[in-house]
């Protein structure tokens, strides 16, 4: 048996991990100007929330159309650490208060709200990027699972909490900047973000990031845990009866993919240099359910894929037929559910990887001569 | 029949269950020994498969008392009756049918049951042997790298079985586990059957008489949520009221 050998990474996992890295590293740096190289790690970002979704939905058969929720909330914690940042009493001399967010002096707010004063620290913004989007998780996790809320209706309960939020920052102008989001931000620890140098390391800091979270979802899809996932999915009560506390899987497995929405968020505000509630709502939340279902729900990388492909579609077609382009993203998730279900990861699996396969076995076979085949 | 004897596994006092006014399990009293195998039959709709869920939490009773062991089963959550010591196979095969025969058996092999617990589980060599003297037991020694999806109906339900065999419970409830096989697949399955349920307390739903016959130490028959008769094969199969309202047609 060969099991110890593939117990976290089998060979063609590592090929398509190092295919990605490729990619992202050297493939799209040296074809793209530095505008697009922007782009492209904005529509990664994204690639963080797909990845959370693939566990959560692809494996656990939790599927939440409010992903949103959190890749706003990691990146407006994100947001407003810079935010204060760039608010230094020198810059908002003209303000009626010095020192405190443009948005509030609008707002006639006179002094810094005591809940953002900690976000004057990075550390502790750092944190709050992953432990605050956890901590809502939970708590939605722990209200849902343990009464056993699962399916459709917990579908539109994460989508109900996506919309209460969007009205919540946009009626809350004077703490959240409202509509128009945090705008304006500068430097971090003094490093002015919005050079073309600065644009180019956050790219490469994303990629980074979005390995280790693609590392870490592979160690949780690896583990037992992952299993079990996949056998919830089919057998709920067997899983439940076989000893495990059904609920406490699905809240870790839903706040696993909360923090790596909010991490995917917290890049996205450093790379595109604002926040704001257009990315958290309803729709922005089912955008990253189609990511995740044209790359594939079943594969992390394929997610991946999925946000990148629909994203450069996305830009392309809008800027070309800004009217057309809902309806053709519309299409394209009817299209994937019913001729691929499993998405590009689908296509890749019965489709090219037997060919690559057979490739790979017949020149391996020719090498190993008269070796014993592996299995 | 005494009614404090500490000598009991499983003592089911005044067990109650009603939907909506409809009592589908009314005040029933039963108790197991060790090592007993008591065998439930009765007609559809008796509350057979209705009784198996209340003991395992599955349903929740509406009153009376179910004492494994002197915990008191019903104030717990399913998983934790588990831990205490009772398995549940269900009616239909509910294998997990995307994973392979080793990680269906793995997956309830006792061990990293909690969240942390299962991201570091390790298979190491006591886990796999463990699985493949299991898997022997159960004729799947061959198969454990097949998806259980692409097992025959009988192997699924031998599959489950062995989910339970490893949990090695002190208390194993099986509901009709030789429904919808075929006569050799039967054949299998009693002599399986009789193997696992030594050392341990068993309640088993069947139909199946000379099934019945062959593995009971005691009977129960349930007929509208109620006792009609308990006792062994021979007492239960010569009453009058259970060849009237069951074994008559």
């Amino acid at each position: 048996m060969k099991r110890s050998f593939s117990s976290f990474m089998t060979r063609q996992d590592m090929v398509g991990f190092a295919i990605l890295a490729v990619v992202i590293f050297v493939l799209l740096p040296i074809s793209l100007d530095t505008f697009r190289l922007n782009l492209f790690g904005k529509y990664l970002t994204y690639a963080f929330v797909a990845i959370g979704l693939v566990l959560c939905w692809g494996a656990g058969g939790i599927l939440s159309l409010g992903q949103g929720v959190f890749f706003g909330l990691g990146g407006y914690c994100m947001a407003m650490f810079l935010k204060l940042e760039a608010s230094t009493p020198e810059n908002t001399s003209i303000q009626s208060t010095p020192g405190i967010p443009d948005f509030m002096d609008w707002n006639q707010l006179t002094a810094l709200p005591a809940w953002w004063e900690p976000f004057h620290s990075l550390a502790f913004a750092l944190f709050a990027v992953v432990a605050v989007p956890v901590f809502f998780a939970f708590i939605i996790g722990v209200a849902m699972f343990r009464r056993r809320v699962g399916g459709v209706y917990f579908a539109i309960i994460t989508q109900a909490f996506a919309a209460i939020l969007t009205i919540l920052i946009i009626g809350q102008q004077g703490y959240t900047g409202g509509v128009n989001g945090i705008t304006d931000l500068r430097t971090l620890k003094g490093w002015d973000i919005r050079t073309d140098e600065a644009k180019e390391i956050l790219y490469y800091v994303n990629g980074v990031m979005l390995f280790v979270v693609l590392f870490a979802a592979q160690f949780i899809r690896k583990s037992k845990l992952g299993r079990l996932l996949i056998a919830m999915r089919d057998q709920e009560d067997r899983v439940r009866f076989s000893g495990y506390d059904v609920a406490a899987f699905k809240i870790f497995v839903f706040c696993a993919g909360a923090a790596f929405a909010g991490i995917g968020g917290a890049m996205f505000t450093l790379q595109v240099g604002f926040m704001s509630p257009t990315l958290v709502g309803i729709v922005p939340s089912i955008e990253m359910v189609i990511f995740c279902a044209v790359g594939g729900r079943i594969s992390i990388l394929g997610a991946v894929y999925g946000a990148l492909l629909v994203n450069w579609a996305k830009t392309t077609f809008s800027e070309s037929f800004p009217e057309l382009w809902l309806l053709g993203l519309g299409a394209l998730f009817i299209a994937v559910v019913m001729v691929f279900p499993n998405g590009l990861a689908g296509v890749y699996s019965e489709h090219v990887a037997p060919r690559i396969n057979r490739l790979f076995n017949k020149s391996a076979a020719d090498m190993a001569g008269a070796k014993t085949p592996a299995e | 029949m005494s009614t404090s004897n500490p000598n009991f596994v499983l003592m089911v006092e005044g067990l109650t269950v009603s939907f909506d006014g409809f009592k589908a399990v009314n005040d029933l009293s039963f108790y197991v020994e060790p090592n007993e195998c008591r065998v439930i039959i009765g007609p559809n709709g008796a509350g057979k498969t209705t009784v198996l869920d209340l003991i395992c939490g599955r349903t929740k009773a509406t009153s009376g008392s179910v004492n494994f062991k002197g915990q008191e089963l019903l104030n717990m959550r399913e998983d934790q009756i588990v831990h205490a010591g009772v398995g549940r196979k269900f009616q239909t095969p509910s294998v997990y049918e995307d994973l392979t025969v080793f990680e269906n058996l793995e997956l309830s092999y006792p061990k990293g049951h909690g969240v942390f617990g299962a991201l570091t589980f390790r298979r190491d060599d006591q886990v796999k042997a463990r699985i493949k003297e299991i898997a022997e037991t159960i004729f799947l020694d061959d198969q454990l790298d097949e998806k259980a999806a692409y097992l025959s109906h009988g192997q699924k339900q031998w599959l489950e079985i062995g989910m339970l065999l490893i949990q090695d419970p002190e208390l194993l409830m099986l509901d009709e586990p030789v429904a919808g096989m075929s006569v050799a697949e039967r054949k299998k399955t009693a002599e399986l059957l009789n193997r696992i349920i030594q050392d341990r307390s068993v309640i088993v739903i069947e139909h199946d008489m000379g099934f019945v016959e062959d593995i009971a130490t005691r009977v129960t028959v349930l007929h509208q949520g109620k006792t009609l008769s308990e006792g062994s094969m021979e007492r239960v199969q010569n009453d009058p009221k259970v060849i009237e309202v069951y074994l008559g047609h």
